[in-house]
């Protein structure tokens, strides 16, 4: 019965999704576009396990151009559930057999498969600044991106439960969403971090996403990330759980 | 059409006291009646009046503080999957996705029912929305707008249909052509429960009414029994010459006023035989017109009269 609707419904989303030519472009483009940019600049062969001299972890330009996909999927969910909310489109969908978490499955799966293909057009327009002959396990790296927007995804949620109206969600969702690189280990290595930030480091789920993407492109096995994995998927399930309680229809 | 006897005819809807707050306002006041099959009912009242808070209960999307409702036998609310397999529902100022294609969402909408759906093209072409099939959500006029949602709101050949506000801000014309619809929707042996300020559309179109303001409903019957029962008054407007036309006249019985100015009588009074009788005091004294019309009450004056102020106000 949970499936009823679900494909259709997804399948429309992401055809809506690409009929909205700004959006795409904003969320598919500018981050292949900043990777490219990043890469050249930071004249890095991507992979290479030492620091550059700016301070860049090898893995970091990857690591905070995939989450830079991610964290634009929760923003484009965001913006896109408060105007369906706004409008009324969100209680239309309601006042049918659909269950609401069919409703709001279809959006995630839209923002995951816009992830994936936005990570694979990253890493083809990227290629040259691989290291030659380094092997870059991009399965895998491709999973642990997955796994970072969909635990993002339920932050994203739980900023759509709140924001008062559509115009409100992008920047309310920026201001939430983007000081968590700051300290999320990407920019200044989580050691050198004073004990009060490390803490607000510690829960934070982008701490958790930076350390598990690093280390997967840096070939880490799955074995060294469960710990990341699983606050992950603690901090999908809490954010979920608030998120059931005060998400607003209308 | 507007037959039928109610003590024959099944309910289904039943809803007894509803009561509905919103922190210290009241918005639905121990509502109490009942839809019966395949008549169209229709909830009348002001804007704010708990109208569409009503109906929203009875569609299984809002939970009633207390009291109980049943539709086809099923509880709104803790049935409410099943119920909305049943029934048909558009909702007042809803819309769809900005981009979503005419038929995308006809086509959607048929995936969601367990039952098979009905032909979603022909139903299109029904409502005049066959050219439109493949153009977006928003540039659809508001008529087309509100023909698609009646379309989706009958995709699954449901045996209730729900329709709040359906016409507003429509022009005339598309509102004809949409009350027509309605009326289509009941000769296919479909319930409607639909909701409208506007006393005319209640007047053409509904079987019953239930009058609502403040949440309260005030009564619920067929409209000219309201108006019966409520405005029993009748006027009759003509133009005449004679100089004795008013005393004859003020002799007709139960005529409570005549107002003369210039040649134009205007002639009160009571009870359905009226007309009658001021005809025949025309054909008796032979009391030339020139011209004749009688003026009936209608809704809108029992509103003003169960009220005390216009339903515009």
């Amino acid at each position: 019965m949970m499936l009823r609707g679900l494909w259709k419904l997804t399948w429309i989303e992401i055809k809506i999704f690409l009929r909205e030519p700004l959006g795409a472009i904003g969320t598919v483009v500018i981050p292949v576009l900043v990777f490219l940019v990043l890469s050249r600049v930071t004249n890095l062969k991507l992979g290479a396990p030492s620091l550059a001299g700016n301070g860049f972890p090898s893995a970091g330009v990857p690591a905070l151009v995939s989450l830079l996909i991610a964290i634009n999927a929760v923003l484009s969910l965001v913006t896109i559930i408060s105007i369906y909310r706004e409008g009324g489109i969100l209680k239309r969908l309601r006042a049918t057999p659909l269950r609401p978490q069919t409703i709001l499955t279809a959006h995630v799966i839209v923002k995951l498969i816009l992830t994936a293909a936005t990570l694979a057009l990253m890493l083809l327009a990227g290629r040259r600044y691989f290291p030659a002959g380094a092997h870059v396990p991009v399965f895998s790296f491709a999973i642990a991106l997955l796994i970072s927007t969909w635990s993002i995804l339920s932050i994203g949620f739980l900023i759509a439960s709140i924001v008062p109206t559509a115009r409100f969600a992008q920047p309310l969702g920026a201001i939430i969403l983007y000081p968590m690189f700051a300290f999320s280990g990407l920019f200044v290595p989580f050691v050198a971090f004073p004990p009060a930030l490390r803490v607000v480091g510690r829960v934070l789920p982008l701490t958790y996403a930076v350390r598990m993407l690093e280390g997967i492109w840096n070939g880490d096995g799955w074995r060294a990330h469960l710990g990341d994995v699983t606050a992950l998927a603690v901090f999908f399930l809490l954010f979920t759980a608030i998120s059931a309680r005060v998400f607003r229809w209308e | 059409m507007k037959c039928g006897l109610q003590t024959t005819m099944s309910a289904v809807i039943q809803v007894s006291g509803v009561h509905k707050t919103y922190g210290t306002t009241v918005a639905v006041d121990e509502a109490s009646f009942e839809v019966y099959e395949r008549e169209i009912f229709g909830l009348i009242g002001p804007n704010g009046a708990g109208k569409t808070t009503t109906m929203e209960c009875v569609e299984g999307l809002r939970k009633p503080d207390r009291g109980t409702i049943a539709v086809l036998g099923l509880d709104p609310f803790r049935q409410v999957y099943k119920l909305q397999d049943r029934i048909g529902v558009q909702l007042q100022q809803a819309q769809l996705q900005k981009r979503i294609k005419v038929w995308e969402a006809v086509d959607l909408w048929a995936s969601l029912y367990q039952k098979k759906a009905i032909d979603g093209e022909r139903l299109l072409e029904q409502l005049g929305l066959s050219d439109k099939r493949g153009a977006s959500f928003m540039n659809l006029s508001g008529g087309q707008k509100q023909r698609l949602f009646i379309a989706l709101a009958l995709i699954n050949d449901p045996e209730v249909v729900f329709l709040d506000e359906l016409t507003t801000g429509l022009d005339p014309q598309s509102r004809r052509a949409i009350w027509d619809l309605v009326r289509g929707i009941r000769e296919r042996g479909k319930t409607v429960f639909l909701t409208t300020h506007l006393m005319e559309e209640a007047e053409r179109l509904c079987d019953r009414v239930a009058i609502m303001e403040h949440g309260r409903i005030i009564d619920i019957d067929k409209p000219e029994r309201l108006v019966a029962r409520y405005c029993p008054a009748r006027t009759v407007v003509l133009d005449t010459d004679d100089p004795t036309a008013a005393e004859h006249f003020r002799r007709i019985p139960r005529v409570e006023s005549v107002i003369c100015i210039g040649k134009t009588f205007t002639i009160r009074g009571e009870g359905e035989d009226l007309v009658t009788e001021v005809i025949h005091c025309l054909s008796e004294n032979r009391i030339r017109v020139t011209d004749f019309r009688t003026i009936f009450p209608n809704l809108e004056d029992v509103f003003l009269k169960l009220t005390g102020h216009s339903i515009r106000e």
